[in-house]
């Protein structure tokens, strides 16, 4: 009976240039670096995982189904570097079998600092998907699947939602299992998924580790273990980044393979399928309420904020940041603001993490810059020019960015 | 065996230098720190250096037994506190770093002293004999007038290994290992590489490589150099080990009084004005960073060669009046001064290890160190820049000058870093070093 559901979280940040304190232009980001790393991992992992992915839809006939999150930064670099990126996703979209999640445009923190900002994005990038894919989200995940009961309750009252998805850390379960359908606290519509951390790790984090006992992972064993879950959960929440396939996890670890043979593994047990989130929820009626007082996220051991806003620097730079927001708006400018928003990408704050630094564990593989230090130095060197730039009355009118950058009116009207 | 006598077996001649205050530099303070944490391990220390004892004649060999106070300077306060450790100076006028004119300059101003002192007392105590001279014409028969010396102290040793700390010792201990046939381990803490760049001395070359081939093992302070030692000299790879030098924590323990805020920051660079420690780029970058922020001061301690260039260098930049020139800072002055700085820099332009940014961490200020250094390969909670990128430099300055939080974190982390570099670690692995030679093979 339980069902898989699969969401990938793809996502990538515009990176910045190296910028001194002697820098005086607006040019921000590393345009080339941006570039490579998105055609790098464009050829690793989307194109060949979106194929694989896309035949699997078509040889199971409609049964395999899968959810993404695609952020809006992602998106504006994929279309400018690697557009046929963007047809392939657009081809799982024409399938009928793909859903497509909502977050925050920018793959920002701003939950955290301000709601007018968060409600802004996330409707922006509703509009966005609504624009490129033909389906407004109607499940939401948060950056980093930071959540706490606050959240729920803003998601509810935004309307659009029907879900809202987050870590099934044991601390916020208890006794209880993440297979199931949740209410956060103090909704009434809403509905809770939670990650089921230690399967999706098996696949994300595990499959290569030959230090592992259960490797090597194959689709049989996994589906297995799927089935084993039979008569205790309704759902298994498989939730990840898509770079595992293919980029964290090489190709020569044979994950495609793995996941090319896990719908006809899953599909030998008859009571087994797959559901996209937005199916699971109309299925499955909630189990109990989850209380979440304080912020979780699915970072680290610790499952909380440390990872972004540990240290002294990070909440610095962050609450910088935050307290620009008036300023910005108010000069009405759209590059302006564009770049701002760019910089709310929680990855620049991953960057400055000193948690781990010393040992140089996982999150060096993630990081441009050569120290913590460095990246701070950096972003706020961009911060401290960027707050010039709104000082100063705009010269010529607002210059029009990207094609596909979707209108204001379209926006709002998504969110109504 | 308890914990602390893992060592006992081993009894080692080492040809070390004057321990601080004494003398400048890092290399003493290695010596001490190493010592130290040998002692503490229970290895049996026979530790001979090269003293001069300005104006005054003596025999050429001083036994200083522990308890003996040396005269005077009440130089043993350290030295008493080692039990394991016989120390045995040699006069000589050697000193670490010297160069061929600094050494005559030296021995000029003693024959000077000895003149007027000569002249006062009226009478010439004994100089008698041809060993009677307690130093050589110029730097390089200094250096093999100690090596016979140090070979005539030896015969009266017992031990089974030798270490030897930088090219000076380098003939003594290839002349002690010669006449006793004990294994011999050099210790490598800067090369001519560092000290002159690509206008290396010929001499002082030859006596390096001559000292790292004859060793049976090579133990040099960093990565960075041992890479120095096996390109430059041609000494095989696996005869060469890193160990990382240690730092003394005698720093506040993070609950320093917090000083009165001065108005102006303060910028510290903290060495000798050399060409190796690249005095040049630290004024270069205090130009820049004055070009964005005024309210900081630029301090230069230490004295060297290139003292005055660095102060016409300042005028000539136009910032003469925020760059303060201290002089050479010892003892309660240098741990003054950290207590006045904002930040560190160390601009070295070649490295070998650098103990004073592990000081100055100690003292809870944040430093930037150039990439070319030893120290940069141990410390991750620092900020790192090359040397030339002057510009880089100044960048990095003023983001710690303007951002608190940037200093509290690099504090607060390197403090805590500083912490995990214990002579002890290095201690032990200079005794695996021996043990493993010690075994018959």
């Amino acid at each position: 009976m339980p069902s898989v559901c699969f969401y990938f979280q793809v996502h990538q940040p515009t990176r910045l240039r190296h910028y001194t304190v002697f820098d005086n232009d607006d040019r921000y980001f590393d345009d080339a670096k941006n570039a490579a790393i998105c055609k790098k991992v464009a050829n690793k992992c989307y194109l060949p995982a979106n194929r694989t992915l896309l035949k699997l839809i078509q040889q199971h006939k409609g049964r395999f189904r899968i959810a993404y999150s695609l952020t809006g930064v992602l998106l504006e670099q994929l279309q400018r570097y690697c557009p046929e990126v963007v047809s392939t996703f657009h081809a799982l979209a024409e399938t009928g079998c793909v859903e497509f999640l909502g977050e925050t445009y920018y793959h920002s923190l701003s939950f955290l600092y301000s709601r007018q900002e968060f409600i802004e994005q996330v409707r922006k990038h509703s509009a966005t998907i609504q624009d490129l894919f033909g389906q407004t989200p109607k499940v939401f995940r948060n950056t980093e699947l930071i959540y706490n009961n606050d959240l729920g309750l803003l998601i509810e009252a935004m309307g659009c939602f029907d879900a809202i998805i987050t870590e099934g850390a044991d601390h916020i379960l208890g006794y209880r299992s993440a297979n199931f359908v949740y209410r956060p606290r103090g909704c009434r519509r809403l509905k809770l998924l939670l990650k089921n951390y230690s399967m999706s790790d098996d696949i994300a984090f595990r499959f290569s580790n030959r230090q592992w006992a259960q490797w090597p992972l194959t689709a049989e064993k996994f589906a297995n273990w799927v089935s084993a879950i039979n008569g205790c959960g309704q759902v298994v929440n498989l939730f990840m980044d898509y770079e595992t396939l293919g980029e964290h996890q090489w190709e020569d670890t044979g994950i495609f393979d793995f996941m090319r043979h896990l719908p006809e593994e899953i599909f030998k047990h008859p009571d087994n399928n797959f559901k996209t989130p937005s199916e699971v929820v109309a299925a499955y009626e909630p189990l109990g309420v989850i209380d979440v007082p304080h912020v979780i996220s699915w970072a680290d051991t610790e499952r909380d904020l440390s990872a972004w806003l540990g240290n002294p620097m990070q909440s610095n730079a962050i609450h910088e940041l935050y307290r620009l927001e008036k300023k910005i708006k108010r000069a009405n400018d759209a590059q302006i603001l564009s770049d701002w928003r760019k910089l709310q990408a929680s990855d620049h704050f991953y960057y400055m993490c000193t948690k781990y630094f010393a040992d140089g564990d996982v999150h060096k593989y993630f990081n441009p810059y050569d120290s913590p230090y460095d990246s701070y130095i950096n972003f706020m060197n961009v911060l401290d020019h960027l707050q010039k730039r709104c000082s100063v009355p705009p010269e010529v009118s607002p210059q029009v960015s990207g094609s596909f950058e979707p209108n204001k009116d379209r926006c709002l009207a998504v969110a109504t | 065996m308890g914990p602390n006598d893992e060592g006992t077996q081993v009894r080692v001649f080492m040809l070390g230098w004057e321990f601080p205050p004494f003398i400048s530099g890092g290399l003493g303070t290695a010596c001490y720190g190493l010592t130290k944490a040998l002692d503490q391990l229970g290895v049996k220390v026979t530790f001979v250096l090269p003293r001069m004892v300005d104006g005054q004649y003596a025999t050429h060999v001083k036994l200083l037994t522990p308890g003996t106070r040396s005269r005077g300077r009440g130089r043993g306060v350290a030295e008493n506190d080692l039990k394991n450790v016989t120390f045995r100076s040699i006069m000589s006028p050697l000193q670490p770093y010297a160069t061929p004119q600094a050494y005559d300059e030296k021995i000029e101003e003693i024959l000077r002293k000895r003149r007027a002192a000569a002249g006062t007392i009226g009478g010439d105590k004994g100089s008698g004999g041809s060993g009677g001279l307690d130093y050589a014409g110029d730097l390089y028969r200094e250096v093999h007038r100690y090596a016979a010396m140090a070979m005539e102290l030896a015969r009266e040793e017992e031990f089974d290994v030798i270490h030897a700390h930088d090219w000076m010792t380098y003939p003594a201990a290839v002349g002690v290992a010669m006449i006793s046939g004990k294994p011999l381990v050099v210790h490598i803490h800067s090369t001519e590489f560092d000290r002159s760049g690509e206008h290396v001395n010929q001499v002082v070359y030859d006596i390096e490589r001559q000292g790292l081939q004859r060793a049976d093992k090579v133990i040099a302070v960093s990565q960075f150099t041992r890479g120095i030692v096996i390109s430059r000299y041609g000494i095989p790879g696996d005869k060469v080990d890193v160990v990382y030098n240690g730092v003394e924590r005698n720093g506040s323990w993070s609950v320093a009084p917090i000083n009165i805020r001065h108005e102006e920051k303060i910028v510290l660079f903290l060495g000798r004005l050399t060409m190796q420690k690249g005095p040049e780029y630290f004024l270069y970058a205090a130009k820049k960073v004055l070009d964005v922020m005024d309210n900081v001061k630029f301090v230069m301690a230490g004295s060297g060669d290139l003292m005055h260039r660095s102060i016409e260098l300042a005028a000539q930049l136009g910032i003469g009046h925020k760059v303060l020139f201290t002089g050479f800072l010892r003892g309660d002055d240098v741990q003054r001064i950290y207590k006045m700085a904002d930040l560190y820099v160390m601009p070295s332009v070649s490295e070998p290890f650098g103990i004073a940014p592990l000081e100055a961490l100690d003292n809870d200020v944040p430093v930037i160190i150039s990439k070319q250094s030893g120290v940069s390969e141990v410390l991750r909670h620092a900020l790192k820049v090359d040397f030339w990128d002057v510009n880089e430099m100044a960048n990095k300055m003023v983001a710690v000058l303007k951002y608190p939080p940037l200093q509290m974190t690099l504090r607060s982390h390197g403090n805590f870093e500083v912490r995990k570099l214990r002579w002890r670690d290095a201690a032990r692995h200079c005794l695996d070093v021996y043990q493993e030679m010690l075994v018959p093979a």
